[in-house]
């Protein structure tokens, strides 16, 4: 057990040293970090003076050490469109981002998981059909889309609810919520739904395809064969052989939560990290850009993690497998 | 050993198997009947696609949709069980029908310990204790042969060997006392080594617990060791029926015939193995008449247009226009 | 197909392969298929009558919204026709589904934006199909460090969703290049971004078809007589992946439409100067606020019609080809 955390862990900072290099050359050589903070005007000396402050002069490993160093201590830099430290614009919008995505990675799972073993156990039914032809149609709908026709509908039309920002948000220090609040609910729910919806119904197929290969299987002919009960053979033993595969897929979905909060932010004008990154490319603003790359590998690496050790909880093969410590 | 004065077990009465498909329906199984009586071991033989697994698969009430039983009867011990409602057909599996399948590395669910598995099979169909089944099961897995039971009862069907695993899989169909084990190809993704073994374990175990037993399988070498009658398929359709030695010393059918052909014998070493012409027809194409017709050497007229039915010829039934009344007076070299 | 070892015909020629293989893909039972599935066939006459209305966009459409000096603001913000908007404004016929806020006709722009969508699925398709097929086919057939390289590789990249590795790309090249010139270049840069982020699902595909057909004896008895490795695989394993990289490449296209159709709308697509569907999305969302939602609301119908259309071909081919899956 131990063996297998601690070579997971190696793996990670691996990922993250690479991820660290390729965010530090991206500070380093794409567009002119001098440029970019003085102007085309400044004089020869205000730029000396600047690489000198910023160790441009130093050797490219001193750099990329002193990079590691500022990034572990949270410290990103400058952005260059607004001037101020890169941690702190962040750590401003970070909360916002986060609440979506855990708001919608629930919605996602609550509904998706359940309807995908409905539609897996009775395929045929009327509800599983259009479920599925649903889902169909939810997986070619873009995410902007959704969110537009939600705006339109219950924002412009019908008025229900708010279509920007995050409204009611209460202050706990470190950490501005808007799940305290009323306000803050109807603020979160249109783009909470946009976002879960397009993971909802990927979850909902992959629950189902996942449970018809399970119910497939000799172990479950043989467990019909012993004369299980039904709900034994299709919650205990199905259900849990489809959950191994979809614990993967669901680590992934929510690093594509992340991704995709870039667009719900965009349309609901929600401040949270992804219209700050968009905005940090429209404006080739490369610390916010770097940091953020520096951000989402530490999440998805995090995930990654989760989802590993999910996997050992579940499935006993992989736990004696790593008694000797190998490697798969 | 087939006593015919009590009622057989299991009786199968004129059984017949569709699959509906696009382009018409399928017959897989066609006018199949048979009876296994108390203890007795039923050894049933064909090439793959003859029908013996669905044969197998109809009876437990498993088979897979769009497969379904068009005609026929399955009874056992004077019950009609092929059309019970699925919880009564449910309690007939594993309590009065055991099962075991051909490969014991997929048959067990890889994320639940072997005793998790017994337990609860135990369990559905009695009202033992947890701490009552859990010794249960313990017992059982001794009775199957596998060493320190108390301690791998705890594990996980990973850590079994693939001979360890199908003794488990024994055990299960077993766990209850079934009176009828159907085993189907219980020994085909074994290593050789070990089929011997495990035959041997199954045919013990049953006799003890008074099972009788449905052995599916085309090696005529188990069949031979194990079996007291032997049913040959080809096609979907019964071609031979009867006492083992009956069936493999004096052959009737030419197909029959034909798969005795094929075992090498340890006596006769020179001899040349002999083999049938051809492969049994795709279901969608069975001839009329015999579906053996394309490819048997004896083949006349009658036997391109009417479809034989089984009649006793000698202690055995075979359904081969050779063997009809009035061929045996015209005399044929049969 | 089983091949006899005869000395003089050792491997089946590469014309009777390809033959065979179009044959295995549609005969009766794909065909078969197709007829009998309403959706399939709904699917395909939509997409057709989609690709014919984007291709002869140029001479079919009602406005040339390509030309600037055209648009006649007078006519901005035209309701489409039968509707009156919230200011007591009546569409028009002449603009059947209603002009944006330059007077755009929505129904040209729709179809010269649909034309600009898929002039970048389809290049980023087959930029990656190519590049994936011809990585996938070696990964499998050299195998060894080469092919963990590339697996590697395209684990880490399935991690990373295909929209932050195309903003990632979008984002690298704008540092790198002047302005002026990255405007110019930006379709080839998204065409790029795109295939980047896509890959990986054809390496995967291909591979493992490789793996098969590589075991084959075929293929061993044509290594045996010497034959060269490139050769053998565009001969014997070429033919056999042309399914599933149909398969996959259907479904690409949808999912590059709509990638490019994000970027568009996040702003960080195409240049305004050649709006797509993506770009006539954002441009008309402003305005749903005042109730003038024809701007936003007919290009999103027609992206979702395209993407939905192709999705569902894609489905059933998938289903078609490979009927364990049913």
């Amino acid at each position: 057990m131990l063996a297998f955390i601690v070579q997971r862990l190696l793996q990670a900072i691996v990922v993250m040293f690479v991820v660290a290099l390729i965010s530090f050359s991206l500070f380093r050589y794409v567009g002119d970090p001098v440029n970019n903070m003085l102007g085309q005007d400044s004089s020869t000396e205000q730029r000396e003076l600047l690489r000198e402050r910023l160790g441009l002069n130093d050797p490219v490993p001193v750099q990329f050490f002193h990079y590691v160093g500022n990034a572990l201590q949270g410290d990103f830099g400058l952005s260059y469109r607004m001037g101020k430290p890169v941690d702190e614009l962040i750590a401003k919008r970070l909360p916002a981002t986060i609440e979506l995505v855990a708001v919608s990675a629930v919605l996602a799972l609550l509904f998706g998981v359940p309807m995908g073993v409905y539609t897996g156990l009775n395929r045929n039914s009327w509800l599983s059909r259009s479920l599925l032809t649903v889902s169909l149609v939810g997986i070619s709908l873009p995410t902007f889309v959704i969110g537009i026709l939600m705006i339109l509908v219950f924002g412009v039309w019908l008025g229900w609810l708010p279509t920007f920002g995050r409204g009611g948000v209460v202050d706990l220090g470190v950490w501005q919520t808007s799940l305290l609040t009323l306000q803050g609910w109807s603020h979160i729910l249109m783009p909470a739904i946009t976002l879960a919806l397009f993971q909802l119904t990927l979850i909902m197929r992959l629950v189902r395809a996942e449970m018809l290969e399970v119910l497939r299987t000799d172990y479950i002919k043989f467990a019909r064969a012993r004369g299980l009960r039904n709900q034994a053979i299709n919650y205990g033993h199905a259900l849990k052989n489809t959950l191994v595969p979809v614990i993967t897929i669901m680590g992934l979905q929510i690093g594509s939560l992340l991704a995709f909060s870039i667009i719900t932010e965009t349309v609901f004008a929600w401040p949270g990290m992804g219209l700050l990154f968009l905005q940090g490319i429209q404006f080739v603003d490369i610390p916010v850009m770097s940091s953020y790359l520096v951000l989402m590998a530490l999440f998805f690496v995090i995930i990654n993690l989760t989802v590993d050790l999910l996997y050992y909880a579940v499935d006993p093969r992989l736990r004696s497998q790593h008694v000797g410590g190998a490697a798969h | 050993m087939a006593d015919i004065k009590n009622r057989p077990l299991l009786e199968v009465r004129d059984l017949r198997i569709e699959f509906p498909t696009r382009r018409g329906t399928l017959v897989a199984v066609d006018g199949v009947s048979f009876d296994i009586a108390e203890g007795e071991v039923l050894g049933v033989v064909g090439e793959s696609g003859a029908g013996k697994s669905l044969t197998g698969a109809s009876i437990i009430g498993l088979l897979e949709p769009p497969g379904r039983i068009a005609s026929g009867q399955v009874i056992l011990n004077g019950r009609r069980i092929d059309n019970l409602p699925y919880e009564e057909m449910r309690h007939v599996r594993g309590h009065d029908i055991g099962m075991v399948f051909q490969d014991p590395l997929t048959s067990l669910n890889p994320l639940y310990s072997v005793g998790r598995q017994l337990i609860e099979t135990i369990q559905t169909h009695s009202d033992l204790s947890d701490q009552a089944a859990r010794k249960r099961a313990i017992e059982l897995l001794g009775e199957v042969g596998i060493p320190s039971p108390k301690v791998r009862i705890d594990q996980y069907p990973h850590q079994f060997s693939g001979g360890m695993r199908q003794r488990v899989v024994i055990a299960l169909a077993l766990c209850v006392n079934p009176r009828l084990i159907i085993a189907d190809e219980p020994t085909t993704a074994l290593d050789v080594s070990i089929q011997a073994q495990i035959i041997t374990l199954l045919k013990r175990l049953c006799s003890e617990h008074g099972a009788a037993v449905m052995l599916i399988t085309h090696d005529m070498g188990v069949i031979a060791e194990t079996a007291n009658r032997v049913a040959v398929m080809y096609a979907g359709r019964l071609a031979e029926i009867g006492p083992v030695d009956e069936v493999i010393k004096r052959a009737k059918h030419p197909y029959t015939d034909g798969l005795m052909g094929s075992i090498p014998k340890l006596s006769g070493a020179t001899e040349r193995l002999v083999q049938i012409e051809g492969s049994m027809p795709r279901l969608t194409e069975i001839p009329n008449g015999c579906a053996f017709n394309p490819r048997c050497p004896k083949v006349f007229a009658r036997c391109m247009d009417e479809r034989p039915d089984l009649t006793h010829v000698g202690r055995s039934e075979v359904a081969c226009w050779l063997y009809d009344q009035q061929m045996e007076r015209t005399g044929s070299d049969g | 197909m089983a091949v006899q070892v005869h000395p003089n015909e050792i491997v089946p020629s590469f014309g009777r392969r390809v033959v065979d293989s179009v044959h295995r893909f549609f005969d009766g039972d794909v065909f078969h298929s197709f007829r009998s599935s309403p959706v399939a066939m709904i699917a395909f006459a939509v997409t057709m009558l989609l690709f014919f209305l984007a291709a002869f966009a140029p001479w079919i459409a009602p406005h040339n919204t390509d030309d600037v000096s055209t648009l006649n603001l007078m006519n901005a913000r035209l309701p489409p026709f039968g509707v009156t908007d919230d200011f007591g404004t009546e569409g028009v016929a002449d603009f059947l589904l209603g002009t944006d806020d330059q007077g755009r006709d929505i129904l040209s722009a729709i179809m010269f934006g649909l034309l600009v969508s898929l002039e970048v699925g389809f290049a980023s398709v087959i930029l990656a199909a190519v590049v994936g097929t011809v990585l996938g086919l070696i990964s499998g057939y050299v195998g060894g460090k080469l092919d963990s390289v590339i697996m590697r590789i395209a684990d880490v990249q399935l991690t990373f969703p295909a929209i932050l590795i195309a903003l990632l790309i979008d984002g690298i090249v704008a540092g790198l290049l002047p302005r002026a010139l990255h405007e110019e270049l930006k379709i080839y840069v998204l065409v790029l971004a795109i295939a980047a982020s896509q890959w990986v699902n054809f390496a995967r595909t291909v591979r493992g078809s490789t793996l098969v057909e590589k075991g084959k004896e075929y293929v061993q008895a044509a290594k045996v007589i010497g034959v060269h490795p490139a050769l053998i695989m565009i001969r014997h394993v070429l033919p056999n992946v042309t399914g599933p990289v149909l398969v996959i490449g259907t479904l690409s296209l949808a999912l590059a439409v709509l990638t490019e159709a994000t970027l568009s709308f996040l702003g960080v697509g195409l240049p305004v100067t050649r709006p797509s569907l993506g770009t006539l999305i954002r441009i008309g969302q402003q305005y749903i606020f005042s109730g003038e939602w024809w701007m936003t609301i007919y290009p999103s119908l027609a992206l979702v019609i395209l993407v939905l259309a192709v999705n569902l071909l894609g489905d059933w081919l998938r289903d078609a080809l490979n009927p364990k899956l049913r």
